[in-house]
């Protein structure tokens, strides 16, 4: 390999960041927090001192009204990167996103070059309202794009092509992965939204998943190759459009689909994607297809209370192994052997306290 | 309204502030062992006008308040064990342990909620108003704020419909200078202030220091009399300052977004606690033996409250399921 340059994908959105401002000399980068000394979880350090205080600056707490600024900057010509701390913060600036934002082009054929960054909370008792998962809500609305990164090196140019897209863009990251580390060279790229990736090849079964799914999605099939089985891992990477072509000719090889989604159970992505494989494939599944989501429960904040709250790689290889009546136990030993972290800490490094 | 600024009142005001200071500082003392682990916004340095306006209100009056919500819900008269139990995520907690620091309530003092996305919680309070007009009671709802809070649209929208409605409730807007490491300057017109501001959209408006009790005393006053009298909202806005972190335990002015002078102001200078304790003591000496011995007392509490925190079961897990109200 030649890019040998391991970063976070703290780093990697940064870099993303500066690249398109390099670009396009007109870019703004604002939000909540843009130019504080945390600089949102490490992504936005550095940039105001190198593109100045008119294109990167602070706000104020006014997400619905500065959502809408930022179509009128894009009716202009201007692209903004807006950044929020959480989703749930920017659940204020719904009217400007949906009604304004996602119709606009659909209205007056004028594109809206925005580019939304989510922060999904997770861990350390966020509780009811500062870790909802709720990209569905904007795959739902057409005319969004809706983007989820697994990694530093999708997150870069992702992010690249999220910012020179003419369209509305949300950009939801995890923020369990903002310190995860993958080889990004240092040269832009540009991946393309709408076009999913495979991590694994394998015949066994179709296993869809996306952001920090992913990640415990990789580990699961660690564990599921010492049970023989091989899985065909696609990484959505967009959730809004939707690579389906890519997801169809997996089930048509493995005949058997499981979707993740960190989503809630009900009204998911997840369901989607089922709906048209039963819809399309419906004589290639050997079996029901089979979803993994976060239950129909508002997060709670307690520590006792989320330790089953979220997907983890061992309910994935546990729902595997239902689906294609395998024998867990015979990895059961090993799996509890494996000295976990706590169940609401990315690593022993974090320790809250937002 | 006969409340006046006598020893007795003061003493009652100094519990509190005293009561709040050590629950927080506990609080920030324990972090580290990592039993609290949710987001947690202390109020050390903004105890006294929570403190002064609970000598105005009682348990009818119903109060709601945002992210740092712990001296509004102590001073109130919330329950300190259920609030720490919920700090620590326990069964015991105010909310059961599903909602953190950030959710705070106790029903049996009038202390309704606090929510944790900014601005969220005005229009509640506007609400709780309008019913206590319906109901024809002699109540008022109140409503904490930030100086943050006040950029969000819903601000506007609800003191408007505040004052139409001619809803008895009072905005107490603790006006820190900061949001998050956000100063005013890039939040706000300079030179504007917030209770001009809400003077503008047709609200009876004051303001004072925050950190002194007897100041504070005044302006409640005026503003509960007026309230009382149904001529409508009143928005009184407070200057004080958070002495740690946003949020979390520990001092941050080694990361310079505050001024080294005002945080030095504010922090040695401008005390709540120190100010109305050396007052105390310097006019009527002969309390300071009380005084001392309220200490032990609130300080004893504080500890088995916190010890029975850490002792008590987490929630069962079948809380979860009660989704819907039947
Ligand atoms: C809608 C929304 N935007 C942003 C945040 C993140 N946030 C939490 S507290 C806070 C600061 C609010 O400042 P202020 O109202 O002055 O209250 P203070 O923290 O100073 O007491 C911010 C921005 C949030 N919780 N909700
Ligand atoms: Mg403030």
């Amino acid at each position: 390999m030649q890019n040998k340059r391991p970063i976070t994908m703290a780093e990697s959105i940064n870099e993303a960041i500066q690249i398109a401002m390099k670009k396009d000399k007109s870019m703004l980068c604002y939000g909540l927090g843009t130019t504080d000394p945390k600089g949102i979880f490490g992504t936005t350090i550095g940039l105001e001192k190198k593109y100045g205080k008119d294109r990167v600056f602070d706000v104020p707490a006014s997400e619905n009204a500065l959502t809408g600024v930022s179509v009128g900057l894009g009716i202009n010509g201007i692209r903004s990167i807006v950044s929020h701390q959480r989703l749930d913060f920017f659940l204020l600036a719904m009217d400007q996103l949906v009604n304004s934002a996602a119709k606009w082009f659909f209205t007056y054929n004028k594109a809206i070059p925005i580019t939304i960054r989510l922060i999904v909370g997770r861990g350390w008792g966020q509780g009811p309202t500062h870790a909802q998962n709720l990209h569905s809500w904007f795959a739902h609305i057409p005319g969004l794009k809706v983007v989820m990164p697994s990694n530093a090196y999708d997150a870069k140019g992702l992010l690249l092509s999220s910012i020179f897209d003419p369209n509305p863009v949300i950009f939801i990251e995890n923020r369990w992965l903002h310190q995860s580390i993958s080889n990004v060279p240092k040269k832009q790229y540009f991946i393309n939204l709408g076009k999913s990736k495979k991590k694994l090849s394998g015949k066994k079964i179709t296993i869809i998943s996306s952001s920090y799914l992913t990640a415990e999605a990789i580990n699961a099939c660690k564990y599921l190759k010492k049970l023989n089985i091989d899985v065909d891992l696609i990484d959505l990477r967009t959730i809004a459009p939707l690579d389906w072509s890519n997801i169809k000719k997996s089930i048509k090889k493995t005949g058997s689909l499981l979707v993740l989604d960190s989503g809630h159970f009900s009204g998911s992505i997840a369901s989607e994607i089922i709906y048209k494989a039963t819809n399309e494939c419906f004589e290639f599944l050997k079996k029901p297809p089979s979803k993994l989501c976060q239950p129909d429960i508002p997060e709670p904040s307690s520590f006792g209370l989320t330790k089953k709250f979220y997907i983890t790689y061992k309910e994935i290889i546990g729902k595997v192994c239902k689906m294609l009546n395998c024998d867990k136990e015979l990895i059961k030993a090993e799996l509890n052997y494996k000295k976990e972290f706590l169940h609401d800490i990315p690593n022993s490094n974090f320790k809250g306290p937002f | 309204m006969k409340i006046n600024l006598s020893l007795k009142n003061k003493i009652k005001i100094w519990k509190i502030i005293y009561k709040i200071r050590r629950t927080e500082e506990i609080i920030a003392l324990n972090y580290y062992k990592e039993k609290m682990r949710c987001p947690t916004h202390l109020s050390i340095g903004q105890e006294a006008v929570p403190a002064t306006l609970s000598l105005f209100i009682n348990r009818k009056d119903q109060a709601i308040s945002g992210h740092r919500g712990h001296a509004h819900y102590l001073a109130k008269g919330g329950n300190l064990k259920k609030m720490l139990c919920e700090i620590h995520g326990k069964a015991n907690g105010c909310s059961e342990g599903k909602g953190g620091s950030m959710h705070l309530k106790d029903d049996k003092v009038g202390f309704v909620g606090t929510t944790a996305i900014v601005g969220n919680s005005i229009p509640i309070g506007v609400g709780l108003g309008l019913s206590i007009k319906l109901k024809k009671k002699k109540n008022l709802a109140i409503i904490y704020l930030g100086d943050g809070a006040i950029e969000e649209g819903v601000f506007y929208e609800s003191l408007n419909f505040a004052i139409i409605k001619k809803i008895p409730v009072l905005f107490i807007c603790e006006n820190n200078f900061y949001s998050v490491y956000s100063s005013l300057k890039v939040r706000q017109p300079k030179n504007r202030k917030i209770y001009k501001l809400s003077q503008g959209i047709g609200c009876k408006s004051d303001f004072t220091d925050g950190n002194d009790y007897a100041k504070i005393f005044k302006k409640i006053k005026k503003a509960v009399e007026y309230i009382k009298s149904g001529k409508g909202p009143f928005f009184l806005e407070f200057a004080t300052y958070r002495h740690r972190e946003h949020c979390g335990p520990n001092f941050d002015d080694n990361l310079n977004y505050r001024p080294k002078k005002l945080s030095y102001n504010w922090i040695k200078k401008k005390d709540p606690l120190t100010k109305i304790e050396k007052n105390i003591v310097n006019k009527y000496p002969k309390k300071i033996k009380y005084l001392e011995s309220e200490k032990i007392k609130i300080n004893n509490e504080i500890s088995s409250a916190f010890k029975f925190a850490e002792i008590s079961p987490y929630p069962k897990t079948n809380i979860l399921k009660k989704i819907y109200a039947k």
